[in-house]
């Protein structure tokens, strides 16, 4: 397979022949999605089990949290556009989106880390409580998501040095949706997690 | 539209930035009525709830193109079987949760123990 020249194909013409596999990575998406509906599951039980330690009102900066989200929401917007223009074939601004991409995931993984840090020292580690355990549980799993896609794209950045052959194509469409479905499960922890914990439900 | 067509990735772009600059709103509105407190208790739960559907449903459409593909439409497909998957496990917890002795504080419980005539 060529990787030193890019493959015209048409977006079409790639999902005709590689429907198959992206059905495949779509399924195993969906099931994802079961997951952290068990996560969340668990967090709604656990949520007010502080046992007497401080609940998530107390804990969290909403507008810390904010910024988590604007972060990564434009770093879906930036993988977007990485997207477009692999099917244009411009492989240097497909380079460059998915650099800046990286760039705004890392920084929302650092903001969570230095936040899960923080509340670990404070004493308010997943040890702490099941409100504590459930809420590291759910949002760890979604870090831990983040930094998988982090490790791919930079897979991803040393195959297309080159150019972008057919499977490297295939591979960015999976990226793009599992980044995508990893933002849209981040808004339901904003909403569920942060905003709801500071409304005290 | 042959997607040869520079005017397919146009589109393609308009939907990437309207889904972008709405999802950006629908976050920033949620944050400011709860920062604000805007509506009582209820009723801002319901807003906020609804704000987090409407920004899922537009990224569905706009970054993970759902509904897009030509027919047979299986990613649709699969993606309505994991609704209901996760509608049975939301739906479930919330009736369970609604009906165990789990909103009991421990003095309610000794005393429904004691109603039962139970205990150790």
């Amino acid at each position: 397979m060529s990787k030193t020249t890019t493959v015209p194909e048409t977006q079409s013409q790639v999902e005709a022949t590689d429907s198959t596999a992206i059905l495949g990575f779509w399924a195993y998406l969906m099931t994802d999605c079961v997951l952290f509906a068990s996560l969340f599951a668990v967090y709604a039980v656990l949520h007010n089990n502080t046992f007497g330690g401080p609940a998530g009102g107390q804990l969290f900066s909403l507008r810390y949290a904010l910024g988590e989200t604007l972060i990564l929401l434009t770093s879906s917007f930036t993988c977007g556009l990485g997207m477009l223009a692999a099917y244009q074939h411009k492989l240097r601004q497909v380079r460059a989106w998915f650099a800046a991409t990286f760039v705004l995931g890392a920084s929302f993984l650092a903001l969570e880390l230095h936040e899960f840090a923080h509340l670990a020292s404070t004493g308010n580690s997943w040890t702490r409580s099941g409100f504590l355990s459930s809420f590291f549980t759910l949002v760890g799993t979604h870090g831990l998501h983040i930094t998988i896609g982090l490790l791919w794209i930079i897979v991803m950045m040393v195959r297309t040095r080159r150019g972008i052959s057919r499977s490297s194509l295939r591979k960015l469409t999976m990226f793009s949706l599992f980044w995508h479905f990893l933002d849209v499960i981040w808004i339901l922890i904003f909403t569920i997690v942060y905003l709801l914990g500071v409304l005290k439900v | 539209m042959n997607d040869d067509h520079p005017r397919h990735y146009q589109n393609m772009l308009l939907g990437y930035i309207a889904g972008f600059v709405f999802s950006i709103i629908l976050t920033l509105e949620a944050y400011l009525l709860v920062v604000n407190h805007t509506f009582s208790h209820h009723i801002l739960i319901g807003v906020v709830a609804g704000l987090a559907v409407v920004q899922i449903v537009l990224q569905l459409l706009f970054f993970l193109h759902l509904g897009s593909e030509t027919k047979p439409r299986w990613r649709l497909l699969v993606f309505c079987f994991m609704s209901l998957v996760v509608g049975i496990l939301v739906i479930g917890s919330l009736w369970i949760m609604g009906n165990l002795n789990y909103r009991m504080t421990p003095q309610q419980v000794t005393q429904y123990l004691n109603d039962q005539g139970g205990g150790f």
